[in-house]
C-alpha cells in the first residue's frame, strides 16, 4: 500500500451521561476528544477505568449517542459522520465497513455457534456454505472444539464465547476494526491467535481502534497509543 | 456498491387517536424503510396497539395521515382508500398478527385451509398448488405436514401461533403487523417462535412493525425502537442505542427494570 488513507477522524467529541432515574445526576465521560487513524493503524486506548475508553469506542460504532462533536468514517468513497447519520446509513456501515467485537456475546437461542459467526457474512450476500466454511475455519484457528460448531453458546465457557465473538467480528474483514478487551478472557496461547489475527488484517490495511487491558497484548498489537484521563 | 437508501415504504405523520378525551396516541411521526422491523415498546396502556391498529387501517384516525408505497399505484394516503381496497390490502400486502392466534386463525378449518386461505384471497384457485404451498409453509414454520388436515384447537399454543405466521406469510407480504406475538408463550416456545420470525423477516426482507413490551425481544428482532410513553413517543433510534445509551427519563427507567437471568 502506497497511500495510506485516513480512515476515522474524531473531532471534539463530548458527552455526559444523565441518570434521571437518580435525581437526574451528570456523569462527564468524554471531554473534547479527538484522534485520527488511517489505513494499517491499531490505535490503543490507554487510561484507568472510568476515562471513556469503552464510550469513545462504542460513540464511533454509533451505540452511544454523543452530546456534541464529530466522527467521520471512511464508508466506501464517501464519509459519514456517526454521530449524525441516520440509523439506516449506520446499519449499512456496520454492515460493510465497520466491525465491533465486544467482550460479551449475545448468544441467541437456537443458533449454532457455527451459524452465529458466519451470520455477518450471510448478510452481506455470501451463500451459506461458503459462509459456513469460513466460520469452520476461524473456530478451528481460534481453537474451538469442533463438537461445539453445532451448539447454541449460549452454554459455553467465558473465554469459549469470546472467541466465538471474536470469530464473528472477524470473519468479513471491515475496514474498520473496533476491538473492546478481545482477550480479557482468554489464555496465553489463544491471545497469541487473536494478536496473529490483528497483526493480518493491519496487513491487509484495516484501521483498528482498541482497548487492550493486556500491557503485552498492547504492545503486540498496537501501532500508537492514545492517552485518556480519568473524568 | 454503496447506493443511496431507497424510499420508505410507509409514512406516518402526525398520527392521533383520541377515544373521546382519552389520548390513545398523539402526534407519533415516523417512516419504515423496506426491510426494516420497527419495535415498538412500553407499558400496556401507552399507546401501542392502538398505533398498530390506526396503522393497519383497523383504526380511524383522529388526525394526522398514514401514507403506503402500494405495488401497482405508488404512494396512497390510507385514509383515501375504500374499506374493501384496505381489507384487500390487509389480505395480500400486509400481514396481521395478533398475540392471541385465535383472533387471528379461523378455528372452524384446518390448517391446511387457513393457509390456503389467503391464497385463494389473491386468486389462486388450483386444489394441489394451495395444497402443495400450504405444506410447503407449514414446513417453514415447522408444524409437521401430517396435521395439515387437524383444526388449529388441536394444536398448542405455539403451534397456533406459528400456524398464523404461515397463513399471513403465504402471500409474501411485503409488511407485517405483530402485537405481542411473543406474548402467553413459554419461555422456550417462545425462542423457537423468535428464532423462527428472525430467520423469515430476513429471507423475505419483510418490513414489520411489531409491538411487545419485551426489550430482550425487541433487541433480537428490532432494527428501530420507538418507545412510548402515556400516547406519545419519548425516544426512538437504532435498537442498541436506545437500549444501551437511553436519554429519556421513561426510557432509563425501562431497562433499568429488567431482570437480567
Amino acid at each position: 500500500m502506497n497511500e495510506r488513507e485516513m480512515m476515522i477522524e474524531v473531532a471534539d467529541l463530548r458527552k455526559t451521561f444523565r441518570l434521571h432515574q437518580q435525581q437526574g445526576v451528570a456523569i462527564p465521560a468524554l471531554r473534547g476528544i479527538g484522534l485520527t487513524v488511517a489505513q494499517g493503524e491499531c490505535l490503543a486506548l490507554r487510561g484507568p477505568s472510568g476515562s471513556g475508553k469503552s464510550t469513545l469506542l462504542r460513540s464511533i460504532y454509533a451505540n452511544y449517542k454523543p452530546d456534541s462533536g464529530r466522527i467521520a468514517v471512511r464508508h466506501g468513497e464517501r464519509w459519514v459522520d456517526m454521530v449524525s447519520a441516520s440509523p439506516q446509513r449506520v446499519l449499512e456501515v456496520r454492515k460493510r465497513t465497520l466491525g465491533y467485537v465486544s467482550q460479551f456475546l449475545r448468544a441467541i437461542p437456537r443458533v449454532s455457534a457455527l451459524d452465529v459467526v458466519a451470520e455477518p457474512l450471510r448478510q452481506l450476500g455470501s451463500g451459506p456454505e461458503a459462509a459456513r466454511a469460513r466460520a469452520r475455519t476461524l473456530l478451528a484457528r481460534l481453537n474451538i472444539p469442533e463438537r461445539l460448531w453445532q451448539l447454541a453458546p449460549a452454554t459455553f465457557s467465558g473465554g469459549e464465547q469470546q472467541r466465538v465473538n471474536i470469530a464473528r467480528g472477524f470473519i468479513v474483514e471491515h475496514p474498520i476494526l473496533l476491538l473492546d478487551e478481545p482477550t480479557a478472557s482468554l489464555d496465553e496461547a489463544n491471545a497469541q491467535v487473536v494478536i496473529g489475527l490483528i497483526a493480518e488484517a493491519l496487513g491487509r490495511g484495516t484501521a483498528i481502534v482498541g482497548i487492550f487491558h493486556d500491557a503485552e497484548v498492547r504492545a503486540a498489537a498496537a501501532t500508537r497509543t492514545l492517552d485518556l484521563q480519568a473524568a | 456498491m454503496i447506493d443511496d437508501l431507497p424510499d420508505p415504504l410507509m409514512r406516518v405523520t402526525g398520527l392521533t387517536k383520541l377515544y373521546g378525551r382519552y389520548v390513545g396516541c398523539r402526534d407519533v411521526s415516523f417512516a419504515l424503510w423496506p426491510g426494516e422491523v420497527l419495535c415498538v415498546v412500553g407499558e400496556s396502556g401507552s399507546g401501542k396497539t392502538t398505533l398498530l391498529n390506526c396503522l393497519s387501517g383497523q383504526l380511524p384516525l383522529t388526525a394526522g395521515k398514514v401514507e403506503y408505497d402500494t405495488r401497482i399505484d405508488g404512494v396512497v394516503d390510507l385514509a383515501t382508500l375504500s374499506e374493501a381496497a384496505r381489507r384487500l390490502l390487509r389480505r395480500t400486502d400486509w400481514g396481521v398478527v395478533h398475540q392471541n392466534p385465535r383472533d387471528g386463525l379461523r378455528m372452524a378449518v384446518s390448517a391446511g385451509a387457513n393457509v390456503g386461505e389467503r391464497l385463494m384471497a389473491v386468486g389462486e384457485r388450483h386444489y394441489g398448488r394451495i395444497r402443495g404451498e400450504a405444506l410447503d409453509w407449514l414446513g417453514r414454520v415447522e408444524i409437521d405436514g401430517g396435521r395439515i388436515d387437524d383444526l388449529p384447537a388441536t394444536f398448542s399454543g405455539g403451534m397456533q401461533q406459528r400456524l398464523q405466521i404461515a397463513r399471513n406469510l403465504v402471500t409474501r407480504p411485503r409488511l407485517v403487523f405483530m402485537d405481542e406475538p411473543t406474548g402467553g408463550l413459554d419461555v422456550s416456545v417462545q425462542a423457537r417462535l423468535l428464532d423462527l420470525m428472525r430467520t423469515l423477516v430476513t429471507e423475505l426482507s419483510l418490513s414489520a412493525v411489531i409491538v411487545t413490551h419485551d426489550l430482550a425481544v425487541a433487541r433480537l428482532l428490532a432494527h428501530r425502537l420507538m418507545v412510548m410513553y402515556r400516547g406519545e413517543v419519548v425516544e426512538t433510534g437504532l435498537t442498541d442505542q436506545v437500549l444501551d445509551d437511553p436519554h429519556h427519563a421513561y426510557t432509563q427507567l425501562l431497562v433499568a427494570s429488567i431482570l437480567q437471568p
